[in-house]
Order: C-alpha cells, then sequence, then structure tokens
C-alpha cells in the first residue's frame, strides 16, 4: 500500500513536470488570445451584438486560412452590460488573469474612457472599433471608427449647402454627445451658418414632446441629432408624428443603430448619415461581406459600421502581428509607425495613421427615403483622420494617452 | 392667435407630461401604493404589454384591440407570478424587493435571448394637427384622453363595484375581511394582476411611440416610483395630483431649460416631499379633510 502510494505520488510529480513543459512549449506557438468586451445586453446591444459576430467571423475566417503566423486565434468574449463597471472589471480580468495579447472593446466613449486607464496601467493593447468624438492620444488605443473631421467636416457643409445654414442640435448628454456638438458648433461657425438651438438630453430620455416644441419654436432648417440608445431613438418616432418635417444629419443613426430597419416608416424620412459602412453599401467587396456575414450569422438583422470596423480590425492586427513576427505591443506598433498598414475590406481601402492610431475611411452619405430605403447621394473618398496629428498629437514620438477637443487641443511643444 | 397657440402649447405639454406620469404609475400605484408591495419588475410588467401589443398588432389586430391584448397578457402574467412568488413575500417588503428585481433580470435577459436585442415597433397612428406656427401629434392627446378615463374607470372600480370595495376592504384590514367570509387570497390575486394589467396598458399605449427593445421598461420606473412616492397611498387624492404637480414642474422646466433640468426637477420634488410630507400627498389630503 505504502510503495503504491509512493509510486502514485511520483507519477504525479511527473505528469505534473511533463504538463509545465508541455505549456511552456505551447506558451510560444499557443493560440493568440484576443479579449472581447462588448455589450451583448442592456440599453447599448441592438447595436454592438453584431461586434461581437464580425470579430467572431474574422477569427473563423483567419483560423480557417491557418492563424496568425501560424497560431490558431483564441476569443475570450465577455458580455459587458452596456455598464461602465463591467468594462472596468473585465478589461482587469482579460489583462491580469486571462492574460490576453491585444483587447477590442467598447461602444459608449463613457465606457471607452471607464476602461482607458486600466489598459494604460497594464500597458494592454487596445482597438476601439466604434465611430466616437475623436481626439484620444494614446499609444496604448488603436481606434479604427470614424472621428468628426471625417463625419463632420463631410456632413455639415452639404447639409447647409442644401437645406440651409441654421442649425439645431439635439445630442446625448455625456462626453460623446457634447464634445461632437462642439465639432458640430465649430464646423457651423466656420461655414457661416447660425446655430439656433442646442439641447443635450440625458441618456435614458424617452419623452421628447417638450423637445420638438423648442425645436419648432426656432425657424432651424435641419437638426443634427447625436442621440443614443434605444430610448433616445424614440424620438424619431416622436418627431414624425409631431409633423417636425426637418430634415435631420446624424453621426451615429443608421451606421450605428440601423432605426431605418428598427422603426416604421417613413419616421427617419430625411436622414443624412456619414457613416463608412453600412450593409446596403453597393460595391462588390460590401455585397461579399454581406454573404459571408449572413451565411454565418443567418438572423443578423443589421450589419453596421461597427462590425466592418470590427473586422477590419482583427485583419488589420493580424497583418501586423505577421509583419512584426510577434504579439509585442511595441514591434507592433513600430509597424504602424511606418504608415502603410492598409486593409482592403468591406468598406474599401483603409489605412492606419501612425501619428494618431486612427483609421483613413472612405466616407458614404448615406439619406433615408420615405420607405426607409437608403439612398447614397454623394461619397467622399479616403478621408484621413487628420485633426489630432494637425494638432500636434504624435503618438511615434510620445504617449500624452489623454483625450483632446477642439477647445483643449495638445499642449503647444 | 398667438397667445391661443401659446396656451394650447403649455397645456399641450402639461397634458403630454401628466400622461406619461397617470399612464405610467396606475400599476404601480395599486401594487405598490395599494398593496405594499416593491415592485421593481413593474418596468418589465411594461415592456411585455408593448411587446404582446406590437406583436399583435403587427399580426393585423386593430390598435385599439392589440392595445387591451398586451394589457390583458401582462395581468395574466402577473396573477401566475403573484401566485409563484409574491404571495409569499406579503410580509416580507425587503425580500420582495429582491425577488422583484430579480424577476425583472430573468425578463429583461429572457426576452433579449429569446426575441433578440430589439422588435420592429408599430408606427404612431393618426398623424399631426398644426396649431398656430407648431404641430401637434394626435396621438399624444388621445394618451391624454386616455389618462383621464383611466383614471375615471378605476374610480368606479374601486369606489362603485362590489370588488371594488371588498379588495380595499382586504387591504385596509385583512383579518377583518376574512372574518367576514372574503377570500383574502384570491382578492392579493387579482388586485396584484389588475396592477400588472394597468402596467402592460402603459406600454400598449406608449408601444407605438417608443423604441422596442427588452430595456424600454427602465425608461418608465423612475418616473412612476417618484409619482407614486410623492402622490402616497391612494391613486386618487394621491398618484392624480402629484402626476399633475411633477407633469407642471417637468414641463416648465424642460420649456424653459431643457431636459436635464426637466429630470433635476422631478427628483428634487420627490426630495422635498419626503421630507416634509413622509405620506405622500394622500396622507397631507385626509388630514386636512378631517
Amino acid at each position: 500500500m505504502k510503495t503504491n502510494r509512493k509510486a502514485l505520488l511520483t507519477s504525479a510529480a511527473l505528469a505534473a513536470a511533463a504538463g509545465l513543459g508541455a505549456a511552456t512549449a505551447l506558451a510560444q506557438d499557443g493560440p493568440i488570445r484576443i479579449g472581447v468586451l462588448e455589450d451583448q445586453s442592456g440599453d447599448f446591444a441592438a447595436a454592438t451584438m453584431v461586434k461581437v459576430h464580425a470579430i467572431e467571423l474574422a477569427a473563423k475566417e483567419i483560423n480557417d486560412a491557418g492563424g496568425i503566423a501560424g497560431r490558431p486565434v483564441e476569443l475570450v468574449v465577455y458580455d459587458t452590460q452596456s455598464d461602465n463597471r463591467r468594462y472596468q472589471e473585465f478589461m482587469r480580468r482579460v489583462l491580469q488573469q486571462d492574460k490576453v495579447d491585444v483587447v477590442f472593446a467598447g461602444f459608449s466613449s463613457a465606457s471607452r474612457e471607464a476602461y482607458r486607464p486600466i489598459v494604460n496601467q497594464f500597458d494592454g493593447l487596445a482597438f476601439y472599433n466604434n465611430q466616437y468624438e475623436g481626439g484620444v492620444c494614446d499609444a496604448n488605443m488603436i481606434v479604427t471608427g470614424a472621428v468628426p473631421e471625417q463625419q463632420f467636416s463631410t456632413l455639415i457643409p452639404w447639409m447647409m449647402e442644401t437645406y440651409g445654414p441654421k442649425v439645431y442640435t439635439l445630442a446625448a448628454d455625456y462626453n460623446f454627445g457634447q464634445i461632437s456638438a462642439e465639432w458640430v458648433r465649430q464646423i457651423v461657425a466656420e461655414n457661416g451658418g447660425e446655430m439656433v438651438g442646442e439641447e443635450f438630453i440625458p441618456l435614458g430620455v424617452s419623452q421628447f414632446s417638450q423637445t420638438i416644441q423648442n425645436i419648432q419654436a426656432t425657424d432651424a432648417d435641419f437638426v443634427v441629432t447625436l442621440l443614443v440608445g434605444a430610448a433616445q431613438a424614440s424620438y424619431y418616432e416622436q418627431a414624425a408624428s409631431a409633423d417636425v418635417g426637418l430634415p435631420m444629419a446624424s453621426s451615429v443613426n443608421v451606421g450605428q443603430g440601423y432605426e431605418h430597419k428598427r422603426f416604421t416608416p417613413p419616421s427617419l424620412k430625411d436622414m443624412y448619415v456619414t457613416t463608412n459602412y453600412i450593409e446596403e453599401i453597393d460595391t462588390p467587396a460590401s455585397k461579399a461581406f454581406v454573404e459571408k456575414f449572413r451565411a454565418m450569422f443567418p438572423d443578423e438583422p443589421y450589419i453596421n459600421q461597427e462590425a466592418a470596423n470590427s473586422y477590419i480590425a482583427m485583419n488589420l492586427y493580424k497583418q501586423m502581428v505577421e509583419r512584426a513576427g510577434s504579439t509585442d505591443h511595441d514591434a507592433i506598433r513600430a509597424e504602424l509607425g511606418k504608415g502603410d498598414v492598409c486593409f482592403d475590406g468591406p468598406s474599401g481601402n483603409v489605412c492606419l495613421d501612425p501619428k494618431s492610431q486612427h483609421m483613413s475611411h472612405t466616407i458614404f452619405l448615406a439619406k433615408v427615403e420615405a420607405d426607409h430605403s437608403i439612398a447614397f447621394p454623394t461619397v467622399w473618398e479616403n478621408i484621413a483622420p487628420y485633426w489630432l496629428g494637425d494638432a500636434g498629437c504624435d503618438l511615434t514620438k510620445n504617449d500624452p494617452s489623454a483625450q483632446y477637443t477642439p477647445s483643449s487641443p495638445p499642449p503647444a511643444n | 392667435m398667438e397667445l391661443a397657440a401659446t396656451l394650447f402649447s403649455t397645456a399641450y405639454q402639461f397634458g403630454d407630461a401628466f400622461a406619461f406620469l397617470v399612464i405610467s404609475c396606475a400599476g404601480l400605484a395599486v401594487i405598490f401604493g395599494m398593496m405594499g408591495v416593491i415592485n421593481l419588475a413593474h418596468g418589465e410588467f411594461i415592456m411585455c404589454g408593448a411587446y404582446v401589443t406590437a406583436a399583435t398588432a403587427r399580426a393585423g389586430l386593430p390598435l385599439p384591440l392589440a392595445i387591451l391584448c398586451g394589457a390583458l397578457v401582462a395581468g395574466l402574467v402577473g396573477m401566475a407570478l403573484e401566485r409563484a412568488v409574491i404571495r409569499h413575500l406579503y410580509h416580507r417588503p425587503l425580500d420582495s424587493i429582491i425577488a422583484t428585481w430579480g424577476v425583472s433580470l430573468i425578463a429583461t435577459q429572457g426576452v433579449l435571448i429569446v426575441l433578440g436585442s430589439t422588435m420592429q415597433g408599430v408606427g404612431t397612428p393618426l398623424g399631426g394637427v398644426a396649431v398656430g406656427d407648431r404641430s401637434y401629434s394626435l396621438y399624444r392627446l388621445v394618451l391624454m384622453g386616455a389618462a383621464v378615463a383611466l383614471l375615471a374607470g378605476l374610480y368606479w372600480l374601486f369606489y362603485r363595484t362590489r370588488f371594488g370595495v371588498v379588495a380595499r376592504a382586504t387591504i385596509e384590514r385583512p383579518q377583518m375581511a376574512r372574518a367576514l367570509g372574503v377570500d383574502t387570497r384570491r382578492v392579493y390575486g387579482l388586485t396584484f394582476g389588475l396592477g400588472a394589467a394597468l402596467a402592460g396598458l402603459a406600454g400598449g399605449l406608449y408601444a407605438p411611440t417608443m423604441t422596442m427593445v427588452p430595456t424600454m421598461g427602465a425608461t418608465f420606473m423612475v418616473e412612476s416610483f417618484v409619482t407614486v412616492v410623492v402622490g402616497g397611498a391612494d391613486i386618487f387624492v394621491g398618484a392624480a395630483p402629484a402626476a399633475a404637480i411633477l407633469a407642471a414642474i417637468r414641463a416648465g422646466l424642460t420649456a424653459w431649460y431643457g431636459q436635464l433640468f426637466g429630470q433635476i426637477g422631478l427628483l428634487v420634488a420627490v426630495i422635498v416631499v419626503i421630507r416634509i410630507l413622509p405620506g405622500g400627498l394622500s396622507a397631507f389630503i385626509k388630514r386636512a379633510r378631517r
């Protein structure tokens, strides 16, 4: 009995040692672990579930083609529940406990600003695949979503030329809405227009009668709607039933929350959106993307710009790791710094800008018709995310890890 | 004309805020105000009513019938829930908070898993009407009418019918009611079902004006709890006047300073009322009557 036990112990120790050896060997060419923190429930889920699917699609394609530099991709997915605290909790978990190589995270700007200090603290690498208010100059972040100089400097002058110079802004009351509204204000002033009104709506508000009256009390030519979340989206139905009848301009609707699919026509009639991708885009690349997306996720309600950005981001990451020959963040950023990291994907050719680590985009102007079909009155090719670089952010030289706005630009050196 | 248009606009905004508060709090006023069950699943009854309304309306049922369907289904769900969970917690109000919160989480997440993150709604019917140089949604006027009709209907139910008398007696003095031969368990069940049906009705009435998502009930929660807390235990001398006062505060502040101040005003009002009148408006009005 005693010998038996001893033998057992020895063999167990041997097995453990063998396991350990195997584990160290695996760590060098084991899977590349990618953390995915996206809202799969809560107020934002309607727009963000598809991002997880896009990442799963890209991971499957990459794995089917032999992985990244021969290493398979493994996703570590957590549901952040549209809750900023969950982002902080799970960001700590994926970086400290799961030890992922890269994180794809975040929908609302509030959530991004909640997790960004944690990415900085543990020197992680995070892709933020959302359009947003711009200005994040942080070496630990790569942003594939469109920013105001791409969405507003195209949209607002076009709207003012088409409909007139008087603008009313309706924006969600948090950092995204406030800073986006500042951009609108500035671009309207630069183009000789006039802000006739501006109202910030707390997240979660769903009743807009009085707001509609406030808009009608002015002689606005069009309304800029920067509303976020399912509750605030009730505005369109309510404005339509009150016969407001003003054209709307937005950087977030349609391309993100596919309101034109969810609401009964014609509540979104004459909504104009600048987006870098939506599934209606009629190019061979876009059609192929939609086809393979629906082949994997037949019930996907809508493939929005964030889905395309997430898919592109996965491919950009693969390219940078393969070029760098490692998942080391400095090596990856050295490749990014060469300025030729590009990907020809569903939305056309896009490139990463070394100074800001943001991405260039082809910007489509999508117009919602009375029957909620989409027309594209115009397209702006290859718009660079120039503002941060021009304002003095240069991540190839230093890393302030800060967010800048037009009224608080990077300090002059 | 200018003055008339302005007056109409003010009245419309007040009526709109009043209708929202009355309709969204009626169910809670019965379950929380009368029965004393702190029902954190109130929003999910509303969501249930809205989803059933949208589904049946899109299946071809006329909207008014679809709304009644929504109320009915929410009521039945409420009665089932009362039998399964709430019934055992009448004397444990703190536990009922946890239980109803759990129900709310299960309902929201369950709908998300089963029906997806969003559902196509029904468009707002009836279109708009122009008064002066502004235009208004006709359906919102219908909602104001519905709010008033709802109060009248509840008054009739609780003060003019046998069920109403028995229900009030049961809630006021359960032992006495039982001694007089009332099946109090059944009355509790029916009353809870009524509260749930009223919440479902709120969901049905507002379904055509809102985005259909599993979390939609949450947007009603603050307003309904604030109204019931300010109102106190009685719907008619409590919740209704509370809704009127809060509607005036909200519509006024929103018109002047925007939505943010409308919300702040609402919450400051409830803090002030809780501090000065812990029993709510109904306790104050009843005391003044004596």
